[in-house]
């Protein structure tokens, strides 16, 4: 218990400075490092001959798909022909066709689901131009994307998609992954290009041991929210995670650009309430200028985000560590006292703090990375995962999850005009028929690709094969699968057979669907509120930057998720954990 | 449709670009690096007995000899294997990973039993009520390195038995291969059974 509360208060100290640092590269405002990385920029312009001016959202939203498409036709191509003799050491055949495809949807869409096992199924070619490659480029679309919408809704011009694109990964991503890549070697990750390793142990039998790019690998996987591991165990593995500090570090990782991506928000929200300020003052030639306060944290607007996913958050995690802390059932049955919670499918160097905290961040953070096996957490404990997953705004991934909650937010504003007969605004803009329409999609697609597909999953025989469980947590193994699907995350009750061309192709399609339908959209009503004259602020106006407005969205967001999500949970998790009275 | 093409071109020069970069030169670096300042680990952290590899620190070994502690069910057996349990493909090749028994799936139960039975077995002085859980539960990864103490120490009379060390010099040993919390705080008091097998392997002369 201590030990999560200390992770997460740390967590809240260095998370201030990465805010800042990731606000000031999505804004253009100077940092320490523009020496090096202006030059750096300016080459890779000037080379592939970029033209950095402004976009419309519709050019924005073209280019962000042409570069999504070319990076997938490449990748494809590489992961069948992975069996060629270059970085192959270890002998690894090429991938079968719809293997390739729900693999390549699956990196491209920040999702990471792996119907493969990483030991046997890449090479080391693939594992870098591939895997690693992408795990760059799909955070760096999804922040793109999330700062083209901030900027559209705020008025401000939509910005450079390549320029974007650029930046994070140069400015960002890069240094950061190799920081932590370092970081992570020296408490054991390997990383290297030689072939897996045989010796002979003490008792004369042989043991094989992973090798490979192992932290390269690792590093960014976190840091862009991915999370597909280089082994099929992922960050269980002690290759991939072996230290408590390991996994501090990697949990640190997935959280940082999240929730940068919050504080950008409010940074530029508060930026344009000073601009506005100063406007006014200039037109009404006001005697006193109210100075900006000398030092702004996160913004207001910026903390009712913060605090709505916040709270998400920590309800979440309070019920995993509760439930997993009381021991997992068949372990008491079979006459067994358990004082360190359920060990089944964890670590010991883990325990149930570290583990039950991993689940929560990695469905929350919808990065789907998994330092315990989630298919073998009690019947609660797999509840909040798969909810978080549901939700899909508690932080979200890179970039995507505070779109949702922004969408969550308009639509909070909605439901409270309609109560107090107001129209409803949020940042200045007025919310009408268009958006709501288009908000309206944007949260229905979600529930639909996962009720879905599940709903098809369990009538057909081929989706039945799948499940290994028997009884209401078959249920959930498919619904988990879907849902990390469609929220981009990529964890999964691994238990589920799910290499199989049924499972490959509607996963792929959820992924996909679910990736770019949401961006299109969210894009969409960014380019209808940037074409909206600000309207000003009146007595009748919806306070949106309070404490009342976060717990307002929180409220929405559970009720939104229980209106399309309750029958499911009832089927699945909570049934199977009153058959085993919880 | 020019301007067009002009989009898809540039979509697909800056996507060779990210290739370059990302998937090729971040991960030459870094491997560089690594090899350069941490030699060991970048290389797998292994663990060498009169200059021959035996292991490696940070995975774990199915340890079944009598003498030794041994580490928890794993479903790959720690990607351990006789040559005989290669040829007749009954070791499919390098795995990690867990059953993936829910608590309500009947296979569970079957499995604990057989492993609690069989530890009964082994060691006969313990009672059930003592088999500490970690030690008859599957680790996520298989490869889990750890036991915990308790767990370390279930075993103690056993391997006293086989070994004919005392039980103080085996509370030492496991002492000695006891890493605590970091800090105070974080993590969890771990044993590396690696560690602690080799150093009871060089006071019996087995290696």
């Amino acid at each position: 218990m201590l030990q999560i509360v200390c992770t997460l208060l740390v967590f809240m100290v260095i998370i201030f400075p990465i805010g800042k640092y990731v606000y000031h590269i999505t804004t253009h405002k100077k940092t320490f490092a523009d020496p090096l990385f202006d030059r750096i920029d300016n080459g890779i312009y000037k080379i592939l001959k970029i033209d950095t001016s402004n976009m419309g959202w519709k050019k924005y939203a073209l280019s962000l798909l042409l570069f999504n498409a070319c990076l997938v036709f490449v990748g494809y191509l590489i992961l069948r022909i992975q069996s060629i003799g270059i970085f192959n050491p270890n002998g690894i055949e090429g991938m079968e066709a719809s293997l390739s495809y729900n693999t390549i949807i699956s990196f491209m869409t920040n999702t990471n689901l792996q119907h493969y096992s990483g030991e046997s199924g890449l090479s080391y070619l693939s594992q870098m131009f591939v895997i690693i490659m992408m795990m760059f480029t799909s955070a760096a679309t999804g922040y793109a994307a999330c700062v083209a919408m901030v900027r559209g809704i705020l008025g401000k011009r939509m910005g450079n998609f390549y320029c974007d694109v650029t930046r994070i990964t140069t400015r960002f991503l890069i240094p950061m992954a190799f920081i932590v890549g370092l970081f992570l070697v020296s408490q054991g990750v390997p990383q290297n290009l030689s072939p897996n390793i045989t010796l002979t142990t003490i008792e004369g039998k042989l043991q094989d041991i992973a090798s490979g790019p192992i932290a390269a690998l690792e590093s960014i996987k976190h840091l862009g929210t991915n999370g597909g591991g280089f082994l099929g165990a992922n960050s269980s593995t002690p290759l991939e995670n072996p230290t408590v500090l390991s996994n501090i570090a990697e949990l640190y990782s997935m959280m940082f650009l999240p929730a940068a991506c919050v504080f950008t928000f409010g940074h530029m929200v508060y930026d344009k309430y000073q601009e506005r300020k100063a406007k006014k003052l200039d037109t009404t030639a006001s005697k006193e200028f109210d100075k900006p306060s000398s030092k702004v944290w996160l913004g207001k607007e910026g903390r009712t985000i913060f605090a709505a996913m916040s709270i998400l958050f920590v309800i979440g995690l309070a019920l995993c560590f509760f439930s997993e802390s009381q021991g997992n059932s068949a372990v008491a049955s079979a006459g067994i006292t358990q004082t360190i919670g359920n060990m089944e499918g964890k670590e010991v160097r883990f325990g149930v703090a570290q583990s039950s905290l991993f689940t929560t961040v990695t469905t929350s953070f919808t990065t789907g990375t998994v330092n315990n096996m989630h298919d073998t957490l009690t019947p609660l404990g797999g509840l909040v995962p798969l909810l978080h997953m549901m939700l899909n705004v508690v932080f979200g991934g890179v970039g995507v999850g505070l779109m949702n909650m922004l969408i969550y937010a308009i639509i909070g504003v909605f439901i409270c005009g309609l109560m107090i007969g107001r129209t409803p605004e949020y940042l200045g803009k007025k919310i009408e028929g268009k958006e709501m329409k288009l908000a309206a999609l944007c949260i229905i697609i979600h529930p639909l690709l996962i009720l879905g597909f599940s709903a098809l999953a369990v009538s057909v025989q081929a989706g039945l094969d799948g499940i290994t469980n028997p009884g209401f947590h078959g249920l959930t193994q498919v619904l988990y699968e879907f849902t990390s699907s469609a929220a981009n995350n990529g964890s999964g009750f691994e238990g589920l057979a799910d290499n199989t061309v049924f499972w490959n192709v509607t996963c792929g399609l959820v992924m996909f669907l679910g990736r770019y339908l949401s961006i299109i959209i969210q894009l969409a009503i960014a380019g209808s509120l940037f074409n909206k004259i600000d309207v000003n602020e009146s007595i009748g106006t919806l306070k949106t930057n309070t404490w009342t407005f976060a717990i307002i969205l929180v409220f929405v967001v559970y009720i939104f998720a229980a209106l399309t999500f309750l029958p499911a949970l009832a089927l699945g998790p909570i049934s199977e954990g009153l058959t085993l009275g919880l | 449709m020019k301007k067009f093409l002009r989009h898809f071109r540039l979509a697909f020069l800056f996507a060779i670009a990210m290739f370059v970069i990302c998937g090729f030169i971040y991960p030459m670096v870094l491997t560089g690096v690594s090899q350069v300042v941490f030699p060991s680990q970048s290389n797998g952290s292994l663990v060498e007995v009169d200059g021959k590899a035996v292991g490696s620190e940070i995975v774990g070994q199915d340890f079944t000899d009598e003498r030794l502690f041994h580490c928890r069910p794993s479903a790959y057996n720690y990607n351990t294997y006789t040559q005989e349990q290669k040829d007749s493909g009954e070791y499919a090749g390098l795995s990690s990973g867990s059953n993936n028994y829910a608590p309500s799936n009947p296979a569970l139960k079957e499995r604990l039993d057989e492993d609690i039975e069989k530890f009964l077995e082994e060691n006969p002085t313990v009672s059930k009520e003592d088999i500490p859980s970690d030690i008859i539960t599957a680790s996520g990864s298989g490869l889990d390195p750890h036991i915990s103490v308790e767990a370390a120490k279930v075993q103690m009379d056993r391997v006293a038995k086989n070994t004919g060390l005392s039980q103080e010099q085996l509370e030492k040993m496991i002492e000695e291969n006891t890493s605590g919390k970091f800090l105070g705080i974080f993590g969890e008091e771990t044993v590396n059974v690696l560690k602690l097998n080799l150093m009871v392997a060089q006071e019996i002369d087995m290696i």
